[in-house]
């Protein structure tokens, strides 16, 4: 048998990656030339790649969500007997291909949109072979040899520029940048610290520790780049588009209020202890979303959206209540269909699947459509308040901050209450600050004796 | 959405309507060799789309909604006319006699032409937009200078009317009654910016503007768009001037492979659109009219089928370029920029192909 490995392609112009968003085939497949393969998510679209091969799958390079980079191997074939029958023939690798053995990075776009990774830098190599070489008639065509030592050393035309000017042969520094990019800062060491900038005898590093950012994990301040550049895709997208979508359309207002919240923590206490209750997941948050429910039932405008196009306003006598969550993937806000239908029990167990979900990253979309209200709860992050965008297309979302101990004065004594302080950012257009100001006085109320709240309906 | 002034002459379900300024001249034989051309361009297409898919090329125009405007303007020129097309006028370079494999070349970025114009009166890809009008109005000019009877046919799409290239060329076709038609495909987007946002009237109301007649036509009715351009042709060669015909027609696919069409248009526009489909609409009309049997649809398919297998072993086979040869087409005559230019790259030890 004879194999052939299907190397990504750049499929939009200077991509240099993709993730893995499906596998349409599976080892032991038998295909045909041009039978889809895989869905590839690149920085610019979702792309179905067909088969160059017609074979039987032996390998797949990587699983679902995998990042892959171009031109290395994606799926491997049996092609059958002689592999020369099947494959492309010599020499015919795509010129793209060819091009980026000599030097990687971001090709110049030729239609539509540039790319987003600027940092990649263009390195078409000119192979130096002495000053008297005569030129190549086109039938004597020169094999070539791109050797590493052959290869002109990788940098940026200002700083070869600035290492020519300073009479320094670039072939002698050491680069440090990205891939071994040389940088002006390797070419002013190279100078010998004449025109070096004063240096700071212990260099500060920072800490090796990594953390989230947008959905991934950061290289830490000590060993990443000096400048990374993040393509804005998937959640990232998702999370930008809505909120500049939110932002430049709906005109937000916010008001907030502490509320003494020690009587919810003790009801949650007290409720975890039920028998009839063991096994649901209670927190909080189970408190606050029954309070917003209840809110909007008592001021149904709270739960609303402005129709601009239609020059309407439309009220929901129904709660699909939006939780914003961090996942792994970053910023997501699925919502609780009929949400104010629920009781606590149920909202319980409905919030539990909900964040359950998020982590494991089996929302789907039509999970996060058709949100009428929002709770964003920053208290685990150890802030006290936050003042949130909409999420397109709702009236208000509200903002809970940490419950923490602090002083508090009950008749006209200061003691120890468990706090929380509520944020309520509202679309300004249909719903005005008196209507807000109440909405956010009745959740207060409600976390203040939740009880009394419950049994009140 | 559809003008009442548009020229039709075949509806969406491929029966015939009868329009009293333009009558259908086409045979049965005719007819069913524009279907043959259409479908054979939309399966070439498609394997070039996989063939980019697959690292083969670096880059892909898409035909798929706008075949009947391509192929109906491409027939309609004699052989004698001169076109200039942007970079997705497959269509027209496949009615001109150029080879599918030298329209792939430009996109797999082995040259930057592909074919010699003058061997098929067809200019090579032009990728700057509407650039290719102001050669196609000079070009004209040459003709009237000839004194001979021939016309200039030149291709740009809704956004490059935004250009001042395209309306350049317009002035100076109208102030020279250059015998030139310019056809613009409206296929309603921009890339990603609706063509509603482009012109805040019909496109072909512009021609009004400038002095001669525009006209809007089905361009997903290849026999309407056929006649309408034959008819601004003949009137372009006898001295009648300039005429703008505007193809309203659909891009079904992506502007290229490097953009993504569902992140700015909703799916049910594309549904309404693969309801006016160009070929499924001549089929019917052979069908019902002239009864073409199956046998011979097939035959087409067959024909497409075997042409887009040629297609994938010639680009495959395709060899690399010498780098210097970049210099050889710049201009027809020596020049000493250009050589000082050449002489600079062979210094710097840039040579050698590969075939």
């Amino acid at each position: 048998m004879s194999e052939e490995t299907f190397l990504l392609p750049d499929v939009g112009e200077g991509l240099t990656e993709a993730e893995i968003v499906e596998w349409k085939v599976k080892v032991g497949d038998v295909v045909v030339l041009n039978q889809p393969l895989i869905d590839i998510e690149t920085a610019k679209a979702v792309v179905e790649l067909p088969s160059p091969y017609a074979g039987t799958v032996v390998t797949l390079h990587g699983n679902v969500g995998d990042v892959i980079e171009v031109h290395k191997p994606l799926i491997t074939f049996d092609v059958g007997g002689d592999a020369s029958a099947a494959r492309a023939p010599a020499g015919a690798q795509a010129p793209a291909e060819q091009e980026a053995a000599v030097g990687e990075g971001r090709q110049a776009v030729l239609i539509g949109y540039g790319v987003a990774n600027e940092d990649a830098v263009v390195t078409r190599q000119h192979r130096r072979q002495g000053s008297a070489k005569a030129p190549a008639a086109p039938s004597a065509p020169v094999v070539e040899t791109a050797t590493a030592a052959a290869l002109a050393p990788r940098s940026t035309p200002p700083v070869r520029l600035y290492a020519k000017q300073h009479g320094v042969d670039l072939s002698t520094v050491t680069g440090s940048g990205r891939d071994g990019l040389i940088t002006r800062d390797d070419v002013e060491r190279a100078i010998g610290g004449a025109v070096a900038a004063p240096r700071i005898s212990a260099p500060i590093t920072g800490p090796n520790t990594t953390s989230r950012f947008v959905g991934r994990e950061l290289e830490s301040w000590s060993s990443g780049p000096k400048e990374e550049r993040i393509p804005v895709k998937g959640v990232l997208r998702s999370m930008a588009d809505a909120m500049v979508q939110s932002a430049f359309s709906a005109p937000h207002a916010a008001a907030w209020v502490r509320v003494d919240a020690t009587r919810t923590m003790e009801l949650l206490d007290s409720l975890k202890q039920q028998s009839s209750l063991s096994g649901v997941r209670l927190s909080p948050l189970t408190i606050v979303a029954l309070a917003v429910c209840d809110a909007a039932r008592h001021f149904p405008g709270i739960n609303s959206s402005f129709d601009a196009d239609a020059g309407e306003v439309i009220v929901r006598r129904s709660v699909n209540l939006g939780i914003a969550a961090n996942t792994p993937r970053g910023l997501i806000v699925p919502n609780i269909k009929g949400a104010d239908q629920l009781d606590l029990a149920a909202m319980a167990s409905a919030l539990a699947d909900l964040v359950d979900k998020a982590r494991q990253n089996t929302t789907t979309p039509g999970e996060m459509a058709g949100t009428t209200l929002t709770i964003t709860n920053v208290g685990p992050y150890g802030v006290d308040a936050a003042i949130p965008i909409l999420p397109p297309g709702t009236g208000a979302i509200l903002a809970v901050g940490q419950i923490a101990k602090a002083p508090w004065v009950v008749d006209d004594q200061v003691v120890v209450r468990r706090v929380v302080e509520l944020a309520l950012a509202f679309d300004h257009r249909q719903i005005d600050g008196a209507m807000a100001s109440a909405v956010l006085a009745h959740i207060g109320r409600y976390l203040h004796d939740p009880a009394a709240a419950i049994i009140a309906g | 959405m559809i003008d009442e002034e548009l020229v039709q002459l075949l509806t969406p379900e491929g029966e015939r309507i009868s329009n009293p300024d333009y009558e259908s001249t086409l045979t049965s034989d005719e007819i069913f060799n524009l279907y043959r051309d259409m479908v054979i361009i939309r399966r070439l297409c498609n394997e070039s789309t996989s063939l980019q898919r697959q690292g083969q090329l670096a880059l892909w125009a898409p035909v798929q909604g706008q075949e009947a405007a391509q192929i109906g303007a491409g027939r309609a020129l004699a052989p004698k006319d001169f076109s200039f097309p942007s970079y997705r006028e497959h269509g027209v370079a496949w009615c001109r006699g150029v080879p599918p494999e030298d329209m792939l070349r430009v996109f797999r970025a082995v040259t930057t032409g592909g074919w010699d114009p003058q061997k098929y009166r067809h200019s090579v890809p032009t990728v700057v937009l509407g650039n290719q009008t102001l050669h196609a109005v000079g070009y004209a000019m040459g003709i009237q200078r000839d004194g001979a009877e021939e016309a200039v046919l030149t291709f740009f799409g809704d956004g490059a009317t935004s250009q001042g290239d395209v309306l350049e060329s317009f002035v100076w076709a109208a102030s020279f009654n250059a015998p030139v038609v310019f056809f613009c495909q409206n296929n309603q987007w921009g890339i990603s910016t609706p063509s509603s946002v482009q012109s805040k009237i019909p496109l072909y109301h512009r021609a009004h503007g400038f002095g001669f007649p525009g006209v809007r036509v089905d361009g997903n009715d290849v026999l309407a768009v056929y006649e309408v351009t034959k008819r601004a042709l003949e009137n372009a060669r006898v001295g009648g001037g300039p005429m703008l015909i505007e193809a309203y027609t659909y891009r079904i696919g992506a502007h290229t492979t490097s953009d993504d069409p569902t992140r700015y248009r909703i799916d049910a526009e594309v549904e309404v659109w693969k309801h006016r489909d160009p070929v499924e609409r001549v089929k019917s009309l052979l069908v019902r009219e002239f009864k073409t049997k199956k046998a011979a649809f097939d035959k087409v398919a067959a024909e497409a089928e075997a042409l887009a297998t040629k297609l994938r072993v010639d680009v495959l086979a395709m060899g690399r370029p010498d780098p210097i040869s970049m210099f050889d087409h710049v201009y027809a005559a020596p020049h000493p920029l250009i050589d000082e230019g050449r002489l600079e790259m062979v210094e710097l030890g840039v040579s050698g192909g590969a075939d």
